[in-house]
């Protein structure tokens, strides 16, 4: 009988989860699984909830992107009420969702990734964190935690509570973006585009170039991609737009949000509490073997752009293609979702700049009346990791009969299984092995941001 | 001398930590100086079974002062609650989920057996899925706060907590001191406009945006609760406030509970339809009254509805 590894808890990571490795007699690796711990009921206790609380109730859901849950459940709401909120009204939701993607954005890479690469994946686990870094690079620190908190402030100014937020409500948004308001956040957005800039500029310079050969060899699978692109001309879309499935070898899928189901199924194992969604339209099963997978795709950063023809902001564009130059259509390598973050990072700060400057955008027109009826909407925004669908049925009297939620991590959760596979068993060979080590299994789970 | 510090979270969703991020300006200090953190999931890699994953015995350090998040539904929940409070000297459950189940203590509504397998049955699940039992750190009868299962110091709630009562909170330790902490109702700290009693028999549900004028700060709104609309600042603990206003009447929406009640063994629906029906409004106008107990369903407040029979269904 071999011997069990337990990498408890995963940390630096959002959510509570762990991996065993199990090995065999010779100390190689057997099997490894990547176990989810943590079951709440959402599906469950939202049902008899009037759907209009339902947005201030998903937020609950995850608290590093409660804006994602908190949007895609109004979208639902607002299709199951039949209501269509004003331009402003949408407007200032994508606002806010694009003000919360920059500062996840820069907490993850920031505060969780970037210790393994700035003070070294070996490093001792009581200085490989973020309160390392402060001590190793404290100005860098320093304006990380600034732009960050700057980030979470312009979501405050503009809607009241940053975590768990209440402003987006069925028919639109519930307070109107005044003048003076819309002058600073530019502004603040402005500073942000700079500081987006200069952090994917830091990163290839100390980590994408420094870590080449772990960027290119940790946790590589070779999976198919999905996301969200615009319905016109396939530009990366972040608040709406159409479903694209892409396959391994680049051949795509599109789709309208409200036909998830015809595409996506749920693959449930007995060991982890975490529901696994595939590509159920591609009719090739499911399975996790690394060398064979079926049904396998993966959502967050790497995932949207690959699956989008181009991005529709001049700074991100022009890093997108020389990302592809280097990595083409679509990129496998798992620790790319960090490069991926950052050129997203620097779409979502010049977008805020692009809404900011639209006059339209503090029309007081911002919330259509509702009504409470039976109906089914499908809301569906791209969450930082990964494309996010709230479904909700609703009775006469708008209350919740039934809902589905697919959470943006879940759709990486089969390819994390398989990314820790592939890790382990190339670093791990006749039982030898230390806690930088398995520090290293772990970086090709928080590649994911899970 | 730093405050040796350990961070947990449990049945929770990291809103917390995200509130902690978010003190602001006196975080790297805090983090670097003042306290030193041992064990903190979110942050840094101390592991249970040891850094080379091959101990047998679960392993927190010891420390001055933990922080807990979160509520506790599983075994493994209790398991590191339990291990927290041997090895702290200090506990303060922080956020709602500690102190009163929070919004995950809504599944203390439901029937179990049938919740868990219904989160597995779904519209996208595949056929025959059922509730994963292997490895997994099995559910617990229901939703539990920290201080149902193990003596809790301090009480810090809040969905999330505010960052300047953690900063407070933390810093009391450093100092040796005891912390200075709101104890007033969300009302006692709202600058609305209220006029009196008795103008609203029904109450609305929020459907349509409260009357406001946008140039108008907010200390020129009539009150929400007035306006018709549900608004549970009368039962609710301060706390939230951020600049001087409750942050969901800054974005001019009604207050639905996120820092439990005003006292701590208070039970929000029961104080809010007292407070309705004194006002003159049919409380029975409410739709989903028990969704008023939202976020303090643990302490035995929500329980599963009982199931009618068959004579009673007709």
């Amino acid at each position: 009988m071999g011997t069990v590894i337990n990498i408890a808890p995963i940390t630096r990571i959002e959510g509570h989860a762990k991996i065993a490795i199990h090995l065999d007699d010779q100390g190689n690796v057997r099997d490894t699984f990547l176990h989810i711990q943590s079951l709440r009921g959402f599906e469950k206790f939202v049902e008899g909830r009037p759907a209009e609380e339902i947005p201030r109730i998903v937020t609950r859901i995850c608290g590093i992107c409660p804006w994602m849950h908190h949007l895609a459940a109004n979208k639902a709401v607002d299709a199951a009420f039949g209501v269509t909120p004003p331009p402003a009204g949408h407007l200032l939701r994508e606002i806010c969702q694009l003000f919360a993607h920059i500062t996840d954005k820069i907490l993850h890479f920031f505060f969780l990734a970037a210790p393994d690469f700035i003070l070294g994946p070996d490093a001792d686990y009581s200085v490989r964190n973020v309160m390392g870094i402060v001590k190793a690079e404290p100005e860098l620190a320093a304006r990380v935690v600034k732009m960050r908190q700057l980030g979470q402030m312009m979501l405050e100014r503009l809607a009241g509570k940053a975590i768990h937020p209440v402003a987006g409500v069925v028919g639109g948004f519930s307070r109107p973006m005044l003048e003076a308001e819309r002058q600073e956040l530019l502004r603040d957005a402005e500073t942000l585009l700079d500081f987006s800039c200069y952090a994917l500029d830091f990163a290839k310079d100390t980590v994408f170039t420094r870590y080449k050969d772990v960027i290119s060899e940790l946790g590589a699978i070779t999976t198919g991609f999905l996301g969200t692109v615009d319905r016109d001309d396939g530009s990366l879309r972040l608040y709406d737009g159409r479903q694209r499935l892409m396959k391994a070898d680049s051949s795509c899928i599109d789709f309208e949000g409200d036909r998830y189901a015809d595409h996506i199924g749920e693959h449930v194992e007995p060991w982890s509490y975490g529901k696994m969604p595939y590509a159920k339209s591609w009719q090739e099963g499911f399975s996790l073997d690394p060398a064979a997978p079926a049904g396998i795709y993966r959502s967050n950063t790497l995932a949207r752009i690959n699956v989008c023809e181009k991005i529709s902001t001049p700074k991100a564009q022009a890093e997108l293609e020389e990302f592809r130059g280097v990595f083409g259509r679509p990129a496998q390598q798992t620790l790319l979702y960090h490069y991926t973050r950052l050129i997203e990072l620097i779409y979502v700060c010049e977008r805020a700049v692009e809404l900011l400057q639209r006059e339209d955008v503090t029309d007081t027109r911002i919330r259509a009346a509702a009504e409470p009826r039976a109906g089914r909407g499908v809301g569906i925004v791209e969450a930082p990791r990964g494309t996010l669908i709230h479904d909700y049925t609703t009775d006469s009297n708008g209350c919740i009969t039934k809902a589905n939620l697919i959470v943006g991590t879940t759709h990486n959760i089969g390819p994390m299984n398989m990314s820790v596979r592939r890790a382990a068993t190339s670093l791990i060979k006749g039982g030898v092995y230390d806690a930088g080590l398995l520090n290293k299994v772990e970086m090709a789970v928080r590649a994911y941001d899970p | 001398m730093a405050v040796r510090t350990v961070l947990e979270w449990l049945n929770s969703c990291s809103g917390c930590e995200i509130a902690i991020l978010n003190i602001g300006e006196a975080l790297v200090p805090l983090l670097t100086r003042h306290l030193e953190l041992v064990h903190a999931p979110i942050l840094m890699d101390h592991k249970y079974l040891g850094q080379r994953g091959d101990g047998t015995e679960f392993n927190i350090p010891e420390a001055e002062v933990g922080l807990v998040s979160g509520g506790v539904a599983t075994v493994e929940h209790l398991q590191v609650l339990l291990q927290m409070r041997e090895k702290c000297r200090i506990l303060i459950a922080l956020g709602t989920c500690a102190t009163h189940g929070g919004i995950p203590a809504l599944m203390n509504g439901q029937d179990r057996k049938e919740g868990w397998e219904g989160v597995f049955q779904t519209r996208t699940t595949d056929p025959g899925c059922s509730v994963p039992d292997v490895e997994v750190p099995a559910p617990l009868d229901r939703v539990y706060a920290c201080d149902e299962k193990v003596e809790i110091d301090l009480f810090l709630p809040g969905c999330p907590p505010n960052p300047a009562l953690i900063a407070e909170v933390l810093m009391a330790v450093v100092e040796d001191r005891d912390p200075v902490l709101p104890h007033k109702s969300v009302c006692d700290t709202c600058p609305v406009i209220r006029e009196g009693k008795g103008a609203v028999s029904v109450v609305r549900r929020f459907l349509v945006n409260a009357e406001f004028l946008a140039e108008d700060p907010i200390d020129r709104m009539r009150c929400l609760l007035e306006q018709g609309f549900m608004c549970m600042g009368p039962v609710t603990a301060a706390g939230c406030a951020g600049g001087g206003l409750p942050r969901c009447i800054a974005a001019r929406v009604p207050c639905r509970g996120c820092f439990g009640p005003v006292r701590r063994d208070g039970n929000q629906m029961l104080d809010m339809m007292n407070a309705l029906a004194s006002n003159g409004s049919d409380f029975k106008s409410v739709v989903d009254r028990r969704s008023l107990l939202r976020f303090s369903g643990a302490h035995g407040g929500l329980r599963p509805l009982r199931r009618k029979s068959a004579a009673e269904r007709g």
